[in-house]
């Protein structure tokens, strides 16, 4: 039974890559553009327009607050009832990007804000523009503080992608749900799934595991 | 877009979501004193140096942290049947909390243990404490309180980890939502609710964490 059982999964391996590709794709384009966004975000976080700051400190402890689950839920079934029609991959994708945009935007705001002020205004005093002290000053002092978290923040993104599953769209988590009702062996079947999270999950785990040592020691140099 | 509203439906199913708040709180809690025992031997485990228990542990946290919690759910869920073993959604779920948050958890509470300088335990050591007089009177009271703020994190997560217990028919705090929506046909009041109710879990965790950081501050500082 057993052979029979693992002959059927190895037949069905087109279909967990297929699964594979689908997470790449939807955790891939919330990671575009809730990085884009959470930046933006989070030089408004810092910037000193009161009204700013203080709805994204409600868009951020609403997002941290709440499961993801109930998000995907809200995105998927609360905003048809306001006139947004969205598919599942869109659905996937928005909430998601919600999602990622609020934790990036708080780890932007962290880097920015370990920068020290008087180069901000020596900079500004030096007569660059605004957008010029961050693109050319702030920016790239802060990436040593942002990124290492933001490539953790990126493994969660990936990981918690298996939650827009529960909408219909087959990534690996579906696909292996899906799989499981005909091959009633859960432990080969999400031994599989977790096998395919692993080899993306875990390289990236890495790399920031080696961004946190080299940033540290550079830090360390200045 | 919420005069349509409907809170007499909201308010008969009220001792419905307080219920949801109750199972979501003792799951919660039952994760998470599971988890901080898991945590802890493995911690222990880790830092032993015994080479077996040391890869051991090593491989339970990599695999953990690089595979989603609903997929390690659905392998718990699918897969203890097919070993002989039958347990409620309620055990199977708490299962699954625990072993992922014990994989967090271990790694924090190792990151406490850490901060204490060697110097200090090597005093104590000369001053001719034993092995548990230096854990209760050196070791533990600077660890727990650096610790207290992440492991308090961890929890926040563990509270929103809890919804996806819904997804294998558990009843807590979002499957109550997921009533509402199936019953009354009203995502909107059900969804938004939950929200609410998960955002004062969040909010009571938060003002623990913040409250003890200023202690802990206070304390480094007088």
């Amino acid at each position: 039974m057993w052979g029979y059982y693992f002959q059927q999964l190895t037949a069905s391996v087109p279909f967990f890559l297929k699964g594979l590709w689908m997470t790449v794709l939807v955790s891939g384009s919330s990671l575009i553009m809730g990085t884009v966004l959470g930046f933006a975000l989070g030089v408004l976080r810092t910037s000193r327009i009161g009204p700013f700051r203080f709805l994204l400190a409600l868009y951020v402890d609403f997002m941290r607050g709440t499961p993801f689950l109930v998000q995907v839920f809200i995105v998927f079934f609360i905003l048809p009832e306001w006139g947004i029609h969205l598919e599942a991959f869109s659905a996937a994708v928005l909430s998601l990007t919600a999602y990622a945009a609020a934790y990036i935007c708080e780890i932007v705001a962290g880097g920015i804000l370990v920068v020290p002020r008087g180069q901000k205004e020596a900079a500004r005093a030096s007569g660059l523009t605004r957008f010029q002290v961050l693109r050319l000053v702030v920016l790239p002092q802060a990436m040593r503080v942002i990124l290492p978290p933001l490539v953790g923040q990126y493994v969660l993104l990936v990981k918690d992608s298996s939650v827009v599953s529960v909408i219909g769209l087959t990534d690996i988590t579906r696909v292996g749900w899906l799989t499981v009702q005909r091959v009633p062996e859960g432990l080969m079947v999400f031994g599989l799934v977790g096998v395919l999270y692993f080899a993306v999950c875990y390289p990236l785990i890495r790399l920031s595991n080696r961004l946190e040592k080299r940033m540290s020691v550079q830090a360390f140099r200045l | 877009m919420l005069e349509t509203f409907n809170f007499r439906v909201l308010w008969e199913y009220m001792p419905l979501f307080m219920k949801g708040l109750w199972a979501t709180s003792w799951i919660s809690l039952l994760g998470l004193a599971g988890a901080l025992l898991t945590g802890t031997i493995a911690c222990v485990a880790r830092l032993t140096r015994v080479p077996f228990l040391w890869r051991l542990v090593v491989a339970y946290i990599e695999i953990v942290r690089s595979t989603p919690l609903l997929a390690q759910l659905y392998f718990f869920y699918f897969g203890l049947p097919s070993l002989g073993l039958r347990l409620s959604e309620h055990a199977t779920g708490i299962l699954a909390l625990t072993l992922n948050s014990g994989a967090y958890m271990a790694e924090i509470i190792r990151a406490g243990v850490l901060s204490i300088q060697r110097g200090q335990i090597e005093a104590a050591t000369a001053l001719g404490m034993n092995f548990f007089q230096r854990l209760r009177h050196v070791v533990l009271p600077q660890a727990v309180g650096v610790t207290i703020p992440p492991l308090l994190g961890q929890t926040i997560v563990l509270v929103k980890d809890s919804a996806l217990l819904s997804l294998i028919s558990v009843f807590e705090l979002t499957r109550a939502s997921q009533m509402l929506a199936s019953e009354r046909f009203m995502p909107t009041e059900g969804f938004l609710t939950t929200a609410l109710l998960y955002l004062f879990l969040y909010y009571i965790l938060k003002t623990c964490s913040s409250q003890w950081q200023k202690r802990l501050i206070y304390r480094k500082a007088s």
